[in-house]
């Protein structure tokens, strides 16, 4: 395996533009992969390196623009064109079949076959090599269900090496990971460059990102704002190119004072119950009315589960939680949200919307008892409530009988935020409401929580993005595994938010 | 923005209006197709277009149309109701079991008929309500909860009458028990009162569907059950009426099948559930829930209805029934696929911009 390789592009992508709708993902990137190097692709949520990394692996196809392979233009058809081309791609999600064994997952869909059916020896003969080449000692046999995520993970990178991928893009490899296996992962990436494969690699740990990477491209709004030579690099760096400087998002809403305290959550522990461990660790946290308050934290920092705890979609194992010095333990969601207490959840196709229903349906979904009189609900005054609605909330729309999938992302997030906002909360929560939203968006969002608060509204929101703490929040608390491990003003830096994640030191 | 400047955009051009006539015919299908039933029956028959005619298709309808009005509950939740044919005929045993009289204490006792009625539907729509409790709390799939209640049901059934027929439901006046044999022969203005019932259950569910909170939860839950739930819907409660109204229906529709036969057998309803869930399909629900309205159902109700008895009163073979009504259900689900697939690849069209 000692072969020699040319350093040079291996793959490059010139002037790539994705257009979705009226939404341009990308805005003509141009971008290289260097053989038996490490790039890394950094850029917040909705910068584009997803879509980029789809149009890389043939997952979907890019507007206009073309990918360069081995100085060749060529198009991907599907991704099984790009793997045999030598392009593979390993999903932040794990494909794997989680009931076959570990052999039957790497050979899946290309089985070895004789005149009478499957050479099972020989896959696993190979499948028992690549392990070996791997250095893991993982038995060929073994259900994929019974392994450790990081082990998981390494048969995926068996599954890739086992069509000779030259290229292999890792989208986000180590969110799941320990440290321990983050380091063997590590090995195996120094490895497999070593002879001659190109890595790209997509991650939020900026500071794991650069123990591995030889360059560094960063991708902002769908365009790329810099890229560069490890060496000439630094973190600082990354952060100023990720985020950029020119973006106003907003500053706390000022000029009153905030009432009493109106969410108060205590001791709140909530446990993973596959694996026995807590993903919210005795938190407390309290918010007056009128206060915004922002979460920070990395994913699987537990802002998604301290939410939905909050909001009765998952049972507390430990601690209390009180709305207006009211205890709300024991309560249903619905109960919960009669005293005022309402979550906008974090994915707002599978738990938001219903996209049956119209634009209308889903915006009085949560309040339908207000019209309804005598068991009937009363169309008329439906109607108007429909239309202050989306006059309230700003949403760009045909009218309340328009499709819900009629309409763009943001104005989608707006639909479930008004939704929750005309059943009259007193605290609402917000988990990652500026995901998958155009910058546009995300400000109209942004403006409507500052508004909301000055009218009395406790508002809570998470966020995976530093810039969006610096935006509307009265006050930014730092999650990570679990607990709070810092709490800012909002004149703080975003270099000591991303410190305080675990994202990031710097000096 | 560009999406709504083409909504609002001039008058509409010629090709767009063919497109409109066309999903017309697509959402209209149901109708049409029951158009053209009648026509071609009533050209091929000088019987088939008579009031009389009519109404005894009506009050063979009625029983599925019953039926479906329940299964349509139950798909628009998202879920199946294998059982309701088994419920009809053990609700119809049931009845006619009361009618025999019950000995408690060394004394017979003959219930009225309004009391054996009344009793019959509590029964039934206990049985939907075991099928919703398997199916919302002990999380069974649909298709296996309704499955087993199926089978139980019609085994309860065997039982109860050893796999005989009750066939004296007429009662004696003596006993204060006769009367069961009004829902199945009489008329209210010469339309059978299994129709009027039909009408009145038909009605009383599109009000429910189109306004009360409940229709709309129902709708809710079926398009999204994690967004409803989010929302406050209590989609639990939700799932547990649909399946308990479904097993209501079931036994309304035994009261009239036995009624209308004036026995009541261990076998009545076989396979009736099929026919039910054919009605819905054919009506433009979806199986996946959440879409889907009580007039197509109705209407997928009397397309095989009226199809059947048509196939029958011009002389076609009962086998080539079977295939007839076979054909016409798999075209309709292959349009309602049709349907679905081509609302969302419309929107990118008119999204793109110039």
């Amino acid at each position: 395996m000692s072969e020699a390789f040319e350093p040079g592009v291996v793959l490059a992508a010139r002037d790539i533009v994705k257009t979705y709708g009226a939404t341009r993902a990308l805005k003509g990137v141009n971008f290289e992969i260097h053989r038996g190097k490490v790039t890394t692709l950094f850029g917040e949520n909705g910068a584009g390196k997803s879509t980029l990394m789809k149009i890389l692996s043939g997952v979907t196809t890019p507007t206009s623009g073309e990918i360069v392979l081995d100085g060749t233009p060529v198009t991907f058809a599907s991704t099984v064109d790009a793997r045999d081309r030598g392009v593979s791609i390993i999903h932040q999600e794990l494909s794997l079949a989680p009931n076959m064994s570990v052999r039957d997952n790497i050979f899946l869909g290309r089985e070895i076959r004789t005149a009478t059916g499957v050479d099972y020896a020989e896959e696993t003969r190979q499948a028992a090599a690549l392990m070996r080449e791997l250095e893991e000692d993982i038995d060929p046999a073994t259900p994929v269900e019974e392994l450790r995520l990081g082990q998981q993970q390494i048969v995926e990178i068996a599954r890739a090496l086992s069509v000779n991928a030259r290229i292999l893009i890792m989208d986000e490899p180590t969110s799941a990971l320990s440290a321990s296996e983050v380091e063997v992962l590590f090995k195996v990436i120094r490895d497999l460059t070593s002879r001659g494969v190109s890595i790209v690699y997509i991650s939020h740990h900026l500071e794991e990102a650069l123990q591995i990477t030889d360059y560094a491209v960063v991708l902002r709004d769908g365009a790329m704002t810099a890229t560069a030579d490890r060496s000439a690099i630094d973190l600082e760096w990354i952060v100023r190119h990720m985020v950029g400087e020119h973006y106003d998002r907003g500053s706390p809403p000022t000029g009153y004072a905030f009432g009493d305290v109106a969410l108060s959550v205590s001791g709140a522990s909530v446990e993973d119950k596959n694996k026995g461990v807590l993903l919210v660790d005795n938190l407390s946290l309290d918010v007056r009315a009128g206060e915004i308050v922002c979460i920070y934290g990395l994913m699987g920092a537990g802002r998604t589960e301290l939410l939905e705890s909050i909001a009765g979609r998952v049972p507390l194992v430990g601690g209390d939680v009180r709305l207006l010095n009211r205890s709300l333990n024991g309560l249903s969601i619905a109960q919960r949200i009669d005293r005022g207490l309402v979550l906008v959840p974090e994915d707002r196709q599978r738990d938001g919307l219903v996209q049956t229903m119209s634009v209308g349906e889903n915006l009085t979904l949560a309040s339908i008892a207000s019209f309804v009189r005598n068991l009937l609900t009363q169309p008329g005054k439906e109607k108007s409530i429909v239309q202050d609605s989306i006059r309230d909330v700003h949403i760009k729309t045909a009218g309340g009988k328009a499709a819900i999938g009629s309409l763009s992302g943001g104005n989608q997030q707006k639909v479930v935020i008004g939704k929750m906002l005309a059943t009259g909360p007193k605290v609402i929560l917000l988990d990652e409401p500026s995901r998958g939203i155009d910058i546009g968006a995300k400000a109209e969002v942004f403006r409507l929580l500052a508004e909301k608060a000055s009218q009395g509204l406790a508002v809570v929101y998470s966020t995976s993005e530093v810039q969006e703490c610096l935006s509307v929040a009265h006050r930014i608390i730092v999650m990570s595994k679990g607990r709070i491990t810092a709490e800012f003003g909002p004149d703080v830096s975003k270099e000591d938010i991303m410190a305080a994640s675990g994202e990031a030191v710097v000096h | 923005m560009t999406n709504m400047q083409n909504i609002k955009a001039g008058p509409v051009p010629g090709g767009l209006r063919n497109i409109e006539i066309g999903r017309l015919l697509l959402e209209g299908r149901a109708f049409f197709a029951l158009i053209v039933i009648v026509a071609v029956f009533s050209a091929l028959s000088p019987n088939y277009f008579t009031l009389g005619n009519f109404l005894t298709m009506a009050s063979h309808v009625a029983i599925f149309g019953i039926l479906a009005v329940g299964m349509l509950l139950v798909i628009l939740n998202g879920g199946i109701d294998l059982s309701v044919g088994s419920t009809l005929g053990l609700c119809g045993v049931v009845a006619g079991f009361l009618m025999q009289g019950v000995t408690v204490g060394g004394y017979t006792l003959y219930p009225p008929v309004w009391v054996v009625a009344v009793l019959t539907c509590v029964f039934g729509a206990l049985i939907g309500l075991v099928n919703g409790v398997l199916v919302a709390r002990f999380k069974v799939p649909a298709f296996v909860a309704t499955l087993g209640v199926m089978y139980v049901a019609r085994g309860a059934a065997l039982l109860i009458t050893n796999g005989l027929t009750y066939n004296n439901l007429g009662g004696k006046p003596a006993l204060g028990n006769t009367g069961f044999d009004w829902l199945g022969f009489n008329h209210v203005f010469s339309v059978p009162i299994g129709v009027i019932v039909l009408a009145v259950i038909a009605i009383v569910a599109n009000v429910v569907l189109a306004r009360t909170a409940f229709g709309r939860w129902l709708y809710a839950s079926g398009g999204n059950e994690r967004a409803a739930e989010l929302a406050g819907v209590p989609v639990k409660r939700v799932q547990v009426s649909v399946y308990a109204l479904s097993g209501l229906c079931a036994a309304i529709a035994g009261l009239i099948l036995s009624s209308q036969l004036t026995s009541a057998g261990p076998t009545a309803g076989l396979s009736y559930e099929l026919t039910a869930i054919a009605a819905v399909v054919i009506g433009g629900a979806a199986l996946t829930g959440g879409r889907g309205t009580l007039r197509g159902t109705m209407l997928g109700a009397f397309v095989i209805g009226f199809l059947s008895d048509g196939l029958v009163i011009v002389g076609i073979s009962s086998y080539w029934q079977t295939v007839f009504t076979g054909a016409v259900i798999v075209l309709a689900v292959l349009l309602n696929a049709v349907q679905y697939k081509r609302r969302p690849k419309k929107l990118p069209k008119n999204a793109v911009p110039a």
